[in-house]
């Protein structure tokens, strides 16, 4: 159920085809009565080239879904269908590798693809370029800042050549003005290279700025509670009285779920 | 391309009520790709780039608090011998001792022994290295084989090197491999335990990005356990290199291979022929090989860190 009634056509170009089908999922952890629900029957479809945004206030298994639909752990119940696609995953820390330089990183989902040497470094070159980091490649990570950092670790995930591209709070530990700057580029990149992107996040302008569609799960256990479609249109500011007018009703939504675990 | 959606506006007007909304105008015209805000905002960021120290300074910086100790210590000794609470031919003061050795090392001799102890040294460190690792490695892999030998090897780093000779001298007479025996007992518990901390804490975020990455079996020891554990394991191979060579100096006092005139060997002769200068020599020998390959270890430890951005810097 949305609060907005027209559904939006989407463009044309490559989208349409669901790439991330959740049925019913669940998610428990433990078992008896120390059993801890984390996901309940959770629905929802991610389609081709699309954006979509997974927020909730803490407990509500947003990281939890992604590691499902990462394969990084088992669903209890239900039917999670990427139809053998490959997913790439960043996180909140840019988690490079200190031994190998910025162009090392970026070349390792590559190295271990068996791409040749050439190869590589031609690609982690366009990679560093797409990303804004060009002439940086031989830099060791820690000589960077933390958005640049975000940045390599993005390419890094773009070198995995993946379908889909989840993203688990990769701004979160950014100050405002890097993450503004970021979420343009993470757009730009994002229509660049028509990329599919699940982005969780507990910030709900963040959500609305880059979203096609805010989905908002309830906490303990998580549920899909709203599913709304962002259709302003892009490029979006942050701050801007469409972004925060419809940030605002979802705040209102969400603050009222938190509520309900009072007591 | 921006495409032109419907507004969803008209339907939340009023929704948003409490919220007061700025107006902030239309982002239009300014540098639409952003470029300029990224890489302005990357300069912003960098840490502007400190002076270097040129070289010489920077070896001054490092060497004059040694240089001081050493006075220090020289000046200390040089009072006790002044006081005269012993006798000039037990303890000598530095000026004797100094020239002593000063006439030592300028013999072929000397630097024989010197060669005999260093290639001890390094043989059995280079074993310790090779078993402690195979022995780190495999405990590491195999959660029965930790559960059951990770205390044991803890148990080992602590027991007097010198409790093994005994042993050692029963099971290979009075010969090279008693004393390789023990430096390697010696060393190998540190070169393990370095290596299995290590990869007990390779940083659970690193594990996720092998896992995100598809890293398996042995590609993800190559390129994300090993060199994850490599700090660890360095602290462990400085570790060894001091028990073995503790051990290795007890061994050459106690364990006195017929025709081998190592360090430890020509000291026990200066001592029985009571040349107090001489063992001071001996001593002071062994205190700087020690430091020697102290520097070079810390060399390495440093370069790391500073590759790794582990130092404050």
């Amino acid at each position: 159920m949305s609060l907005v009634e027209t559904q939006t056509p989407r463009p044309v170009t490559g989208r349409g085809d669901a790439v991330v089908r959740l049925e019913n999922v669940s998610k428990q952890y433990g078992s008896g009565s120390n059993a801890l629900l984390a996901l309940d029957r959770v629905s929802l479809t991610v389609q081709q080239g699309e954006f979509v945004c997974l927020l909730g206030a803490s407990g509500c298994g947003k990281s939890t879904l992604l590691s499902l639909v990462a394969g990084l752990d088992k669903i209890t119940s239900g039917t999670l269908d990427i139809g053998g696609r490959h997913v790439s995953l960043m996180f909140q820390e840019a988690a490079l590798f200190p031994w190998l330089s910025v162009a090392g990183n970026v070349e390792l989902p590559l190295r271990l693809q068996g791409v040749g040497k050439a190869e590589r470094r031609k690609r982690a070159e366009e990679l560093l370029e797409i990303v804004r980091l060009s002439g940086f490649g031989h830099k060791r990570p820690h000589e960077l800042s933390g958005g640049m950092r975000q940045r390599v670790a993005l390419a890094r995930a773009l070198a995995q050549n993946a379908d889909i591209l989840l993203m688990d709070e990769p701004f979160g530990a950014l100050d405002a003005m890097t993450r503004d700057i970021l979420h343009d580029e993470l757009e730009r990149i994002w229509r660049e290279q028509n990329l599919t992107v699940l982005f969780v996040t507990h910030n709900v302008r963040e959500a609305v700025r880059l979203g096609d569609r805010v989905i908002l799960l309830s906490s303990r256990p998580g549920r899909v509670i709203e599913d709304y479609p962002i259709t302003h249109e892009r490029p979006r500011r942050i701050d801007s009285p469409e972004v925060s007018g419809q940030a605002a009703e979802i705040t209102d939504r969400l603050r009222a779920e938190v509520a309900r675990h009072a007591n | 391309m921006p495409i032109k959606y419907p507004s969803a506006r008209a339907g939340l007007e009023g929704a948003g009520g409490e919220n007061t909304v700025a107006e902030v105008p239309e982002k239009v015209g300014v540098d639409p790709q952003g470029r300029d805000e990224v890489s302005g905002l990357d300069a912003l960021e960098l840490a502007p780039r400190t002076e270097q120290d040129n070289l010489g300074k920077r070896i001054w910086r490092s060497a004059w608090p040694k240089l001081l100790a050493i006075a220090i210590v020289v000046l200390i000794w040089q009072i006790v011998v002044w006081s005269k609470w012993k006798p000039d031919y037990v303890l000598p003061g530095p000026g004797t001792v100094f020239s002593d050795l000063g006439d030592v090392i300028t013999t072929g001799d000397f630097w024989d022994g010197v060669r005999l102890t260093l290639i001890r040294a390094l043989t059995g460190f280079a074993l310790a290295v090779a078993i402690g690792t195979l022995v780190g490695a495999a405990v590491s892999r195999f959660a029965p084989l930790r559960a059951a030998i990770g205390s044991l090897i803890t148990g080992l780093q602590t027991m007097p090197s010198i409790m093994w000779f005994p042993l050692a001298i029963l099971l290979f007479q009075i010969s090279e491999s008693a004393i390789m025996f023990v430096v390697i007992i010696g060393a190998a518990p540190s070169v393990a335990n370095g290596l299995i901390s290590g990869i007990d804490y390779v940083p659970r975020t690193w594990l996720r990005v092998g896992q995100v990455l598809g890293m398996k079996g042995l590609a993800k020891y190559r390129h994300l356990i090993l060199p994850a554990s490599l700090p660890s394991f360095i602290s462990g191979l400085k570790q060894g290199w001091a028990f073995s060579w503790r051990s290795l100096m007890a061994g050459e006092l106690l364990v006195i291979v017929p025709g081998a005139l190592s360090i430890g060997v020509r000291m026990q002769q200066a001592r029985d022929l009571s040349d107090s200068s001489l063992v001071i020599c001996y001593i002071i020998v062994v205190l700087v090989i020690g430091i020697l390959i102290d520097v070079l270890f810390n060399a390495a430890d440093n370069a790391l860190r500073k590759r790794w951005g582990l130092t404050g810097s």
